[in-house]
């Protein structure tokens, strides 16, 4: 029982992340049409948000240490943080170990300037070309964008850790009358599940409750109609695509202390957010958010030691073996509507 | 009296056969006639392949491993301060290049892929001339690198490469390597460990889904084993593996006391940080306080886990800190010229690029075979490793092993790792027979001709 619960915490916490990343996915494609292969480049950019605000923060001035040497012998030169010169170093300590929750303030303005300039520069071109063409302009960007960052950045990953206060585990099992230790989670995972159910729900609460959802709703049903009645739709979409990008951006700042980011974490989550998005059913965003949650709870049972005796290799297929069942059972997906690619 | 019957016209046709046959024939194919071996250097340069990843996730790793390799070109033409040629035990290299040849390089990009490094290798032989080709980080891409020039007749000196399989059932008479293996950090480690945390472990296994991972963990849990640990479970786990939670959270169920993770590059970053994030080092478990090994530690993926990896053991071929004239050397002069100090990639990379110049001079010729008779039972000493051993039986070096373990007070970034023991080269000798290095042999050298 105490393995069961656990696979599911594991399993909230990764969907979180596939959740949120199908869902910048989705709003995309439903109102624009595109099928956005550089969506988790934009994740990995907003994580490389939280490390470049952490360098921003680190910033320092050379100073002499000739009680130290350094590894050739000569006097130690001991980086010291401007932020420690204007704040004093306990304060400045405290700014740089709050780097990452900071970070988003300084990420949503920056995602939402490259999702603008992505979508005015870039995207608006291939609207009425086929998916294919998209998907082809979409990877090639999202090849671009890694390379860019692995130039600036290095191929290595780059640690960014939670702030202290996040740092540890909290047993879950002692709270449920389990013995101690059995069921442990790491409460920077659970600041990232509260911030993922945060990030969806205000996400659909715009589109829900605002005026500018509502016209964004009406334009993905019928775009032409809204556009008939004297409304810039192109506009408003244009706007979709700086959220998307930014709750994308977001997803990957939040994601920074659980693994440090490196270049090509986009690439590892796309695919599989794709896959979310096909099982969720194209264009609906509650079956995005679903589907993101439902594989990764699949995905971390398939994990389990038990399980991996008895299907040797079910941990690498699952996702995809379960996408092929229901595909083949509600071939629009799980809440698919009708008519979304199927011209 | 021969009867000879050879026309002009005949001698004109067979000619044009014969030399569309070369011409369509792969170039190492084709032996230089003069020499007797492929791409025997003409003119006063000789060229060397240096196969590394300049691209992929081990990127940062492959830039170091071409800085180590332009260095050693330097003091092998004798510019810069001729680094560990002034410690080196051998004196054949005069600083005037190979056997007074210009030494000239070439690159390739692996991509960290077995095919990549193939095709990357094949081309730096056939278009470029490469007599040697070394390199890279990864044991998938040295069998496969290895293999091919075998087949093709060049020496490969091997780069980062610590899978048994590399000197063990993939071992080629072309192939060299100086970095260490799985056998022999199990070797080193166990010793350590037991002295550390005793004899009484409860050990859970997470490996990468690899060859690499697969012959580590049968090393760590044979030496491990043998003090008398009990293996609770190994785990596979796919190597495009990013997040690690649900592999590391079922431990703790377990009831094992220690985590190993056979896992190398950007997976031994995030499963490490995985487990410090679930508090599993802050357990107590069979009474005992919960522990984290990684069998095979850098210097360059510690830096990716930062704080995560204080007080976790591991095992190293070379690090910077060590204090034999050879390391001081590298790391003076490696140190002057990039402003860093070099990782172990970049020093086993070093190091075989003077070895396979050595073999030369001492061979008198760059006959892949000379070369390979030059090298096998060579002792020498003087490259940051203390005496070492290339093993004739299997091409693979033989030295002292270093335990180290993440520091606790780093003074800089480079200063992640501190050295517990230097483990002397007998504890982590084997017998060329050993079980996790049975099947596949030498074969002979082939010089391409």
């Amino acid at each position: 029982m105490d393995a069961i619960i656990l696979q599911i915490l594991n399993g909230l916490d990764k969907g979180s992340a596939y959740a949120l990343i199908a869902l910048g996915l989705t709003l995309i494609f439903g109102t624009l049409g595109v099928v956005n292969f550089a969506h988790g480049a934009l994740f990995m950019i907003g994580a490389f948000c939280a490390v470049t605000l952490s360098r921003i923060l680190t910033l320092s001035h050379t100073v002499i240490d000739e009680t130290q040497k350094d590894f050739l012998g000569n006097p130690l030169k001991v980086d010291v943080p401007y932020i420690y010169d204007i704040f004093g170093q306990a304060t400045g300590d405290a700014i740089i170990d709050w780097a990452v929750p900071i970070s988003i303030l300084f990420a949503i303005p920056v995602m939402v300037g490259i999702g603008f300039a992505m979508e005015r520069g870039l995207i608006k071109h291939f609207y009425k070309r086929p998916h294919a063409d998209q998907i082809l302009v979409t990877f090639g960007l999202a090849i671009v964008l890694q390379e860019i960052i692995k130039y600036f950045y290095g191929a290595n990953p780059i640690p960014t850790p939670a702030p202290d206060a996040f740092r540890g585990s909290f047993d879950f099992g002692a709270m449920l009358g389990f013995d101690p230790n059995t069921i442990i989670y790491p409460y920077w995972r659970l600041v990232y599940f509260a911030f993922a159910a945060v990030i969806i729900g205000a996400v659909f609460a715009f589109l829900q409750f605002t005026t500018f959802g509502m016209v964004v709703r009406a334009g993905m049903a019928d775009r032409e109609t809204v556009g008939l009645l004297g409304i810039n739709i192109d506009k408003r979409f244009t706007i979709m695509f700086g959220i998307a990008a930014a709750v994308a951006g977001l997803a990957g700042v939040m994601y920074t202390p659980i693994n440090s980011p490196n270049y090509h974490m986009g690439m590892d989550f796309l695919v599989l957010s794709f896959v979310v998005v096909v099982v969720g059913g194209m264009g609906s965003l509650s079956g995005a958010v679903l589907a993101g949650f439902l594989l990764g709870i699949l995905e971390s049972f398939a994990s389990m030691a038990i399980v991996l005796e008895t299907l040797p290799g079910i941990n690498q297929i699952i996702i995809y073996l379960v996408a092929i069942i229901i595909l083949l059972t509600r071939p629009r997906g799980l809440m698919g509507r009708k008519g979304v690619m199927e011209e | 009296m021969s009867n000879s019957k050879l026309t002009r016209r005949g001698l004109i046709r067979t000619g044009a056969v014969a030399g569309a046959a070369g011409l369509a024939l792969p170039t190492y194919l084709r032996a230089d006639g003069h020499a007797g071996f492929l791409n025997a250097p003409q003119g006063d340069t000789v060229t060397l392949g240096f196969n590394v990843p300049q691209s992929g996730p081990y990127a940062d790793e492959g830039a170091d491993e071409l800085r180590a390799y332009e260095l050693a070109v330097e003091h092998l033409n004798g510019g810069g301060d001729g680094g560990m040629m002034n410690t080196f035990t051998s004196k054949a290299l005069q600083g005037n290049g190979i056997l007074g040849k210009k030494v000239e390089y070439v690159t390739g990009d692996t991509q960290t892929k077995s095919d990549a490094a193939r095709a990357s290798a094949k081309s730096m032989i056939e278009k470029d001339g490469a007599i040697m080709i070394t390199g890279g980080s990864s044991s998938g891409v040295a069998v496969a690198v290895q293999a091919l020039c075998q087949e093709a007749g060049v020496i490969f000196m091997a780069g980062l490469t610590h899978s048994n399989d590399t000197t063990g059932k993939d071992k080629r008479a072309n192939g060299f390597r100086h970095f260490f293996n799985s056998y022999m950090s199990g070797a080193a480690l166990a010793p350590v460990l037991a002295n550390a945390y005793g004899t009484d472990r409860k050990a859970y296994h997470l490996t990468a889904d690899y060859n690499w991972g697969y012959t580590t963990e049968e090393a760590v849990k044979t030496s491990t084993e043998a003090m008398g640990w009990e293996t609770v479970a190994a785990v596979k786990t796919p190597l495009t593996q990013t997040d690690f939670s649900s592999y590391i959270a079922p431990v703790l169920q377990s009831g094992a006391d220690t985590l190993v993770l056979n896992h190398y590059g950007g997976n031994m970053v995030n499963s490490l940080t995985n487990a410090v994030q679930f508090g599993l080092r802050d357990k107590q478990v069979n009474g005992k306080d919960f522990q984290i090994i990684v069998p095979l530690y850098s210097r360059l993926m510690a830096k990716g886990a930062g704080a995560n990896v204080k007080g976790i053991f591991g095992s190293t071929n070379w690090h910077w800190s060590l204090q034999d004239e050879g390391s001081k050397a590298f790391v003076q002069s490696f140190g002057t010229k990039y402003g860093f100090p070099p990782s172990q990639a970049a020093h086993t990379c070093y190091v075989q690029a003077l070895l396979y110049a050595d073999a030369v001079e001492r061979a008198g010729s760059f006959n892949p075979c000379a070369v390979v008779e030059a090298l096998e039972g060579f002792e020498f000493d003087g490259m940051g490793n203390g005496k070492t051993l290339y093993r004739a039986d299997d091409h693979q070096c033989f030295k002292d092993v270093l335990v180290v373990k993440g520091k606790e007070n780093p003074a800089s970034e480079f200063d992640l790792l501190e050295i517990v023991e230097v483990t002397p080269v007998e504890q982590v000798t084997y017998a060329p027979d050993h079980p996790q290095f049975a099947g596949g042999s030498l074969g002979t050298c082939n010089p391409g001709a």
